[in-house]
């Protein structure tokens, strides 16, 4: 798959093409991070795109202030972004995150929106006349292949780090904490220490996303690069792929992210993919509870053994989707969301 | 000096006072019975002492140390293990991973995101527990495929992970079947034999008599007697805590104001 997105410009030189790319990997990127914190953990957060902001931000004022001249010396910013994001993941963190459930998703609701209104309204972010990034003078046939780069570059941090993060000591806290808070404390694991530390983590590639976006669209505006839309995306790309999976979320922004660019451009009009993704995510919840890679891994284990190519083949799919260690055939992922939205579990 | 020690702990919700200057003491080694009717504070007791629940009065020591209002996590590390009355395990996680989540207090911010979980040796243990309470076979299940008696067991067994000194079981007997309640009883005792104190709250008065070396009784939230097994069951004041007061509420009420101060 890595190959095969590495080669993918230099088959597709279509800028059209390769623009829809660049976003679609922004939010592979994204959706991985947030499934990091939110898949493992159970706490659906509605919040990251303050991080996606803040990243924006961070590199349009710092080059803007340090005059960065357009070329590849701004992506030298990015890791700068994500750090940014991180900074301002501990306040935001240290607020949420004690609350929980439907508390905490309406507080990461809320803390957003003031990030948006503090972009609108501080000196330092220019209010709603936006920003200008300084343009690179690349040649226009292969002007999105560096963004292109970096922004798979992010998808392989963020899933390494989710990869990272699954086998650790901290991702095995985080599997509990999903499962039973109250009873992983008492068990000695440090639940709001686990908790800060995964939000941290995910906001990280979240806000370098926000710089490559802010350096690719070469402006950014308040209400853009904090984009409620954007929470709902990655909440909505993981639940399609696989909440809590490794690739769920990869697969889940590769088909959503990409289809919906490919419908607004198609039927040009940018508000139809709202009215497809209200009813797409009403019917992830009601038919595919745990997401497509989870059904379709079960579905391809229960199949009889039909034959060596078709195994293979999909055999691929079963490891990446597949938790057969975390996850719970019975338990659905409306289960897993329970953690965090839907649950009702008792106290102690 | 006792190995756990309770002294003078209030716990009020609204105007109902669930534990009243509770006193108890449980000594290293022992098997310790908590028995009471209904509504008498015993859970309340130990989510107090297992840090769940804070006070604003009383104390808790454990080996001569203050441990009240620490959080549940610091009162596990310092080496109280607790199940719950309806257990509690982690559904979708794995069996062996359950088990494993007990040892996951990683003391450093950063060390818990890259250190492995499960190291070779704590893998090697959880094995060994799952084998010593009988349910080793099933360490690749998802805990949520475990029937009530094997999630019993389960919660038995992860809490003995990190190789607490004391164990608080809540309920270990409730709704499991003789066979089952057998294997539990015989379990306790040989973990006993090794030198782990129990504190036991049940209801099944032959499985407390039969397993408690010492005795207590609560009644609204205070200690009404301690003592061995049969000088508890012969004490009036017990017979009257769990069967009097039906006819005569008033006698009953005066007798236990009598009985608190």
């Amino acid at each position: 798959m890595l190959a095969a997105l590495a080669i993918f410009p230099l088959v597709f030189t279509n800028p059209t093409v390769t623009t829809i790319a660049v976003f679609t990997l922004l939010f592979m990127a994204s959706a991985t991070a947030w499934n990091g914190f939110a898949g493992y953990s159970g706490y659906i957060a509605l919040g990251h795109a303050a991080f996606f902001g803040t990243g924006a931000y961070v590199l349009a004022i710092v080059a803007q202030r340090l005059d960065v001249p357009g070329g590849s010396l701004m992506f030298a910013l990015v890791p700068l972004a994500g750090l940014g994001a991180a900074v301002v993941a501990v306040p935001f963190g240290l607020i949420a995150l004690r609350t929980r459930r439907h508390t905490f998703v309406v507080i990461t609701i809320a803390v957003f929106f003031i990030f948006q209104l503090l972009a609108f309204n501080l000196s330092i972010t220019q209010g709603s006349s936006g920003i200008q990034v300084a343009s690179p003078n690349w040649a226009a046939s292969t002007y999105n292949n560096p963004y292109y780069y970096v922004a798979l570059g992010i998808v392989v941090f963020a899933t390494v780090i989710s990869w990272g993060l699954r086998r650790s000591v901290l991702g095995l806290q985080l599997l509990a904490i999903r499962d039973d808070e109250d009873r992983a404390r008492g068990l000695g694991v440090p639940v709001g220490r686990a908790k800060l530390i995964a939000f941290v983590i995910s906001a990280v590639p979240v806000g370098m996303c926000g710089a490559v976006y802010a350096y690719f669209l070469g402006q950014i505006f308040p209400q853009f690069a904090f984009n409620p839309l954007f929470d709902l995306s990655v909440a909505l790309m993981s639940l399609f792929g696989g909440i809590g999976t490794l690739a769920g979320p990869l697969v889940g922004a590769l088909l959503l992210e990409s289809l919906q660019q490919y419908f607004t451009i198609q039927f040009s009009n940018g508000d139809l993919y709202l009215v497809i993704y209200g009813a797409l995510f009403l019917a992830v919840l009601l038919w595919l509870p745990r997401g497509v890679l989870p059904t379709l891994g079960d579905l391809i284990r229960r199949l009889p053994k039909s034959g060596a190519t078709g195994n293979s083949a999909n055999a691929a799919v079963t490891t990446l989707s597949g938790n057969p260690e975390d996850g719970d055939p019975q338990a659905g992922p409306l289960a897993v969301a329970g953690g965090g939205v839907v649950g009702s579990r008792r106290e102690y | 000096m006792a190995l756990l020690e309770v002294e003078g702990v209030k716990k009020r919700y609204g105007g109902i006072q669930a534990l009243a200057s509770c006193v108890l003491s449980v000594e290293q080694g022992e098997i310790a019975g908590l028995i009471g009717p209904n509504g008498s504070g015993k859970t309340t007791l130990f989510n107090v002492v297992t840090g769940y629940e804070k006070v604003r009065e009383g104390s808790v020591r454990l080996d001569g140390k203050v441990i009240t209002n620490l959080s549940p996590d610091k009162i596990f590390n310092r080496g109280i293990g607790r199940t719950f009355q309806l257990t509690r395990i982690f559904g979708r996680l794995s069996v062996i991973e359950n088990m494993l989540v007990a040892v996951q207090h990683e003391r450093s911010w950063w060390g818990a995101a890259w250190r492995r979980a499960g190291s070779q040796g704590e893998r090697k243990r959880a094995t060994e527990l799952l084998d010593f309470v009988g349910i080793a076979g099933l360490a690749g299940e998802p805990a949520a495929n475990l029937s009530y008696g094997q999630r019993k067991l389960l919660e038995l067994a992860y809490v003995l992970m990190s190789d607490p000194d004391v164990l608080l079981l809540d309920e270990p007997a409730g709704g499991v079947n003789p066979t089952l309640l057998n294997v539990i009883r015989e379990r306790i005792r040989e973990l006993n034999g090794q030198g782990r104190t129990f504190l036991v709250v049940e209801h099944n008065m032959e499985f407390v008599m039969g397993l408690c070396h010492r005795v207590t009784v609560m009644d609204h939230g205070s200690m009404l007697v301690s003592g061995r097994p049969e000088e508890v069951r012969s004490n009036p004041k017990v017979l009257d805590a769990y069967l009097g007061g039906v006819d005569d509420e008033d006698e009953e009420t005066d007798d236990q104001h009598v009985l608190r101060r």
